[in-house]
């Protein structure tokens, strides 16, 4: 197995879902308590991932931080070097890819929060801010850690964003999913194998885990 | 400036009846306004308004000598702001915090000392003792009041909110709760606006008391008076309760009370226990009329009096009557005729004990 491959793949899930649990919570805020009329504008390209095909998604991400684009000049200017087919420009690119497998959990575990307990907390004088982190965010836990999860393990199975943004360079963007078809196309059955179930393990035990913070498997997980 | 809130707001709904309302409300000594009305009236939004939770389209809001809410200056205080204490229906406690957390929540603006300080002194005042560590979900109903209510207090409010405080409750713990309620707004001694939909609760807990039907204020006085002397149809209507006076316990046994009222005795059937002092309420529609005195019947008040007014409003006539006390009575336009009721007739009005309320009375 190309365990260089792996700990990129770890790093990259592993800082997406740190930048969409920053990110994202003030997105699914957003959405969970505007009242906005055409918010659904808004909601609907949060979602675009979930259904547009990756290399769409990956070629426009291209184009936009590419050294064509006042956002790609801007980079090349202030870093010195472009963004496209560096570990940072597949960070933003997951980032944007995962977007929907964190905010739509976060936002569904803001709704529930009861709007009594959040108008309690401001008549007694704690601002919108303080009561976000001191009472809307203990009570959505479980959809908090079911977001960071679920982009966690997005982003690990990634492979068409990647390849049009990363490229396939050892040791930067060269990623589990791509390795794994490398060694396909080198007809590396068995070492594709051992990366396949990797990649199936470490799934497995993710949807485990979202299932066992939803369900309270654990006494110690504070009840509703 | 007087002290006192003075309100004047306008809130529309699509397909509700839109809230015009008009209140001004004393507040130096500390008084309980009571907003009464059936369900839907608008009540809990006048309250949700003050409290700064919702948002009139038009209007002021005026506290003593701040304004909370001024559309045409653009002015919209945030509740963080406004210093008040406001507790909802079904209590809204912090399900992850203890009874001590709770009451400490709205407390981060002192020390830690201070904040422990003050929150023993709430936690002894609340009788919430030996609580401190539970979690909402152990408590009882009652209980869960209290702490609502200790929360709310805790931060020392300006002005105390409380939207139907008795509702989420059973039965027998209203009516314990009520008195006890009473009790702590007296120690308090806060101005507070209690929103309500049940007259004993008005009575009980009310100084002073605004009649709000189809979103607006019909009447504002003292609950007593309001309830005896409505303005007109409407409030009468929404009250639902025409006779409420003053009387005395002077007999009781097995849920059967006989009380004196100026005078004349009333017989009473209650299922619980009251002081001596209590109003008697009785329904108009609970009252029937009968000419002259009539021969002993298994009902078990016969009051007789003479009729003071008649009023004919469509089918049914509001009679009042002066048994030694004033009473009104509802009955049809057709007895009217029949009995040749008109005012200086004599009759008796006859009473089911079962149809006269007693609610206990601490004269304020």
């Amino acid at each position: 197995m190309n365990w260089v491959a792996i700990w990129v793949t770890c790093k990259l899930a592993g800082l997406t879902a740190c930048a969409l649990l920053v990110v994202g919570l003030p997105i699914a805020y957003w959405l969970s308590y505007s009242h906005w009329r055409w918010k659904f504008l808004i909601e609907s390209v949060i979602a675009l991932p979930l259904v547009l095909p990756p290399t769409v998604l990956g070629f426009y991400i291209l184009l936009a931080i590419g050294p064509h684009s006042p956002f790609g000049r801007l980079y090349t200017e202030l870093v010195g070097h472009p963004l496209p087919f560096t570990f940072e420009g597949l960070l933003l690119a997951s980032i944007l890819y995962s977007l929907p497998f964190a905010v739509q959990p976060f936002a569904a575990a803001f709704e529930q929060v009861d709007r009594r307990l959040i108008e309690a907390s401001w008549t007694l004088g704690v601002s919108k801010l303080q009561t976000f982190f001191r009472l809307i965010v203990p009570l959505s836990t479980a959809g908090l850690v079911t977001g960071a999860v679920l982009s966690f393990a997005h982003t690990m199975g990634e492979f068409g964003v990647v390849l049009m943004i990363g490229g396939n360079l050892e040791g930067s963007t060269r990623t589990v999913s791509i390795d794994m078809y490398d060694e396909v196309q080198a007809l590396n059955y068995a070492g594709a194998a051992k990366t396949a179930l990797f990649l199936l393990v470490v799934s497995y035990a993710v949807l485990l885990l979202v299932y066992a913070v939803n369900r309270n498997v654990w006494a110690a997980w504070p009840q509703k | 400036m007087a002290a006192e809130l003075a309100l004047d707001i306008v809130k529309t709904y699509s397909g509700r009846v839109p809230i015009r309302a008009r209140i001004r409300y004393p507040v130096d000594a500390a008084t309980v306004l009571i907003l009464f009305g059936p369900s839907g009236a608008g009540k809990s939004t006048i309250l949700r308004s003050v409290a700064g939770l919702e948002w009139p389209e038009e209007g002021r809001i005026r506290f003593v000598s701040r304004t909370w809410l001024d559309t045409k200056s653009d002015i919209r205080v945030s509740p963080q702001d406004r210093h008040i204490g406001y507790m909802s229906q079904d209590y809204a406690l912090f399900p992850r915090y203890t009874v001590a957390g709770n009451v400490a929540y709205g407390l981060g603006h002192l020390s830690a000392q201070e904040r422990k300080a003050r929150v023993s002194e709430v936690l002894d005042l609340f009788q919430l003792r030996g609580l401190e560590h539970a979690k909402p979900r152990q408590l009882s109903g009652g209980q869960q009041q209290r702490v609502a209510l200790a929360r709310a207090v805790a931060p020392r409010p300006l002005l105390l909110l409380l939207d139907e405080p008795l509702s989420a409750l059973d039965a027998p713990a209203r009516i314990y709760l009520r008195d006890e309620l009473r009790r702590l707004l007296k120690q308090l001694a806060l101005p507070s606006i209690i929103v309500t939909h049940d007259w004993a609760e008005a009575l009980t807990l009310g100084d002073l008391m605004a009649v709000v039907s189809g979103g607006e204020v019909l009447q504002t006085g003292t609950p007593m008076d309001v309830f005896s002397r409505p303005r007109n149809a409407e409030v009468a209507h929404a009250v639902g309760i025409e006779t409420v006076v003053k009387g005395q316990v002077v007999w009781a046994a097995a849920g059967m009370f006989r009380i004196d009222v100026n005078g004349v005795m009333v017989n009473a059937i209650e299922g619980e226990a009251y002081g001596p002092d209590v109003y008697v309420c009785i329904r108009a529609e609970d009252i029937a009329i009968e000419r002259g005195p009539i021969a002993a019947s298994s009902a078990r008040n016969q009051l007789a009096g003479t009729v003071t007014a008649v009023a004919v409003l469509g089918a049914l006539a509001r009679v009042t009557l002066h048994c030694g006390f004033p009473l009104v009575a509802t009955v049809t336009r057709s007895s009217v005729d029949d009995l040749q009721l008109v005012p200086g007739q004599a009759v008796t009005a006859v009473i089911k004990a079962g149809a006269v309320h007693l609610v206990s009375r601490q004269d304020h």
